[in-house]
């Protein structure tokens, strides 16, 4: 009796869990499918990888043009020794629009001097001690700046500009040491060209006609130069 | 000489060429927009130049080069004409940032690569004329080169150098700096004197000097050396050198 009570039981007892044991199954089955659905739709949860290229940045790579180069001719008088031709070349840095520095290098060749000329066979100086050659370190301010007018159409920018130095020339098989004052003008024909009018003079020490003396050696010259 | 000449003709001819055709290729981009109320444009790089054109708020100029602290700017109908840099530092790049326009400064000195500079000074009675050029090994090592010119009432000279200078607080405004180095020396008897040789000797200095930064990359400098000949003489020969110059850094 017992027995048959127990199997009563335990047939209640499956009875009510087998439905439930069958449930558990189907949940299980739920799960695979949505995981399943869940690797064949990646884009639902997956991070989202952004497809920007980054914008190279660019930083202002402006060209400078404070430099200016520049070549000249003109005529220098030598003191003693008469006036002669003179050309040159210089470099000039823009530190400011008012300041600049400017380095010169120059040529020219003495005639004879008046006494050399008079007494016809006298020389006081050899061929190779007549060479003149000078170079000049100058600082330079541009005290005027304005315009030009050529005609009624056209206009172009200029500068007048002072300036003074020192350096050294080469004469009469000597270095003397030498101090420079002047004056230009440049006249832009464009950004970039401009021409120049330029007067200097040059001071040294001499004690080539025995008596130990300033010398002064006043240059006119044009030129051109370019900026860059 | 007419060799000379020429080449004197040739040579700025070259650097038009050379320096335009750089000029094109590397600022075709460079656009900014206008960003205060107007930029005045003047005809020259300086104040002394007239303005004849304004650009609005909003247009977009080009910037093609820059001469001190002006800048050329083309605008989008052609004209072109000067800006300077207070104006243009209000302008925004293509982005909306505002345009750097670095301007060097007092303590862009200590990370400084490259600097240079001029003397005028007394070497030993003579008038001397000199320029170094120098490279940064740290903010306050560098190596410099040296060419020197003297001219004096019995002889002159022609010195080269090379040497370490050591700048001690390159941050203050006014720093000493210590020099040692060595070189030789060329002393050319002038011509007026008894026939007499010229002399190649080596020499060595160590010098003390002051730099004090005046604006922007410049800077005055004034330096004492003293300089040891080493002749073919029985005795050494001392000279002392005094010196002031202007220097800039890059």
């Amino acid at each position: 009796m017992e027995v048959r009570v127990h199997v009563l039981l335990l047939t209640v007892a499956l009875m009510a869990t087998l439905p439930g044991c069958a449930f558990m199954g189907k949940g299980r089955d739920r799960q695979a499918a949505a995981s399943d659905a869940d690797a064949s739709a990646p884009g639902e949860h997956a991070v989202i990888e952004p497809e920007v290229t980054r914008r190279k940045i660019k930083t202002p790579k402006i060209r400078n043009s404070d430099f200016e180069l520049g070549a000249y001719y003109g005529i220098i008088s030598i003191e003693d020794f008469g006036s002669n031709s003179v050309y040159g070349a210089s470099l000039s840095y823009h530190l400011t629009e008012d300041f600049f520095l400017e380095a010169t290098f120059g040529q020219s060749r003495a005639g004879k001097t008046s006494y050399e000329t008079l007494s016809g066979a006298a020389q006081l100086l050899t061929s190779k001690e007549r060479d003149y050659r000078y170079y000049a370190l100058s600082a330079g301010w541009d005290a005027l700046p304005g315009e030009i007018f050529l005609g009624r159409n056209r206009a172009y920018n200029t500068a007048l500009y002072l300036l003074g130095g020192v350096g050294s020339t080469h004469f009469a098989g000597d270095e003397h040491f030498t101090v420079n004052l002047g004056a230009g003008y440049r006249i832009l024909m464009t950004n970039w060209l401009a021409m120049h009018m330029d007067v200097r003079d040059y001071l040294f020490d001499s004690d080539l006609l025995g008596k130990k003396k300033t010398t002064n050696n006043i240059e006119a010259r044009i030129g051109v130069s370019v900026f860059f | 000489m007419r060799r000379q000449l020429a080449l004197l003709i040739v040579l700025p001819v070259l650097l038009v060429t050379t320096a335009h055709g750089a000029d094109n290729s590397r600022n075709r981009d460079y656009e900014v927009v206008v960003a205060d109320p107007f930029i005045e444009m003047h005809t020259g790089a300086g104040r002394g130049y007239p303005v004849f054109y304004v650009v609005e708020r909003g247009r977009h100029v080009k910037v093609l080069k820059r001469r001190t602290d002006w800048f050329l700017v083309r605008t989008e109908r052609g004209m072109e004409g000067w800006v300077t840099r207070e104006q243009l530092l209000a302008t925004l790049d293509l982005d909306g940032k505002p345009v750097d326009l670095h301007e060097p400064s007092r303590t862009d000195y200590t990370t400084r690569r490259w600097e240079a500079g001029v003397f005028l000074g007394d070497f030993g009675g003579a008038d001397e004329i000199s320029a170094y050029a120098g490279y940064a090994l740290s903010n306050n090592l560098s190596v410099e080169v040296t060419a020197s010119h003297a001219i004096g009432n019995f002889s002159n000279s022609l010195i080269g150098e090379i040497g370490l200078a050591h700048v001690f607080a390159p941050e203050w405004r006014v720093s000493p700096l210590f020099t040692i180095g060595t070189g030789f020396i060329n002393t050319k008897p002038k011509a007026t004197l008894v026939q007499t040789q010229d002399r190649n000797d080596e020499l060595a200095y160590v010098g003390v000097g002051l730099r004090g930064y005046l604006t922007r990359r410049f800077s005055a400098r004034l330096e004492y050396r003293s300089n040891v000949v080493f002749t073919s003489r029985n005795d050494n020969e001392e000279i002392d050198e005094w010196k002031l110059g202007f220097t800039f850094f890059f």
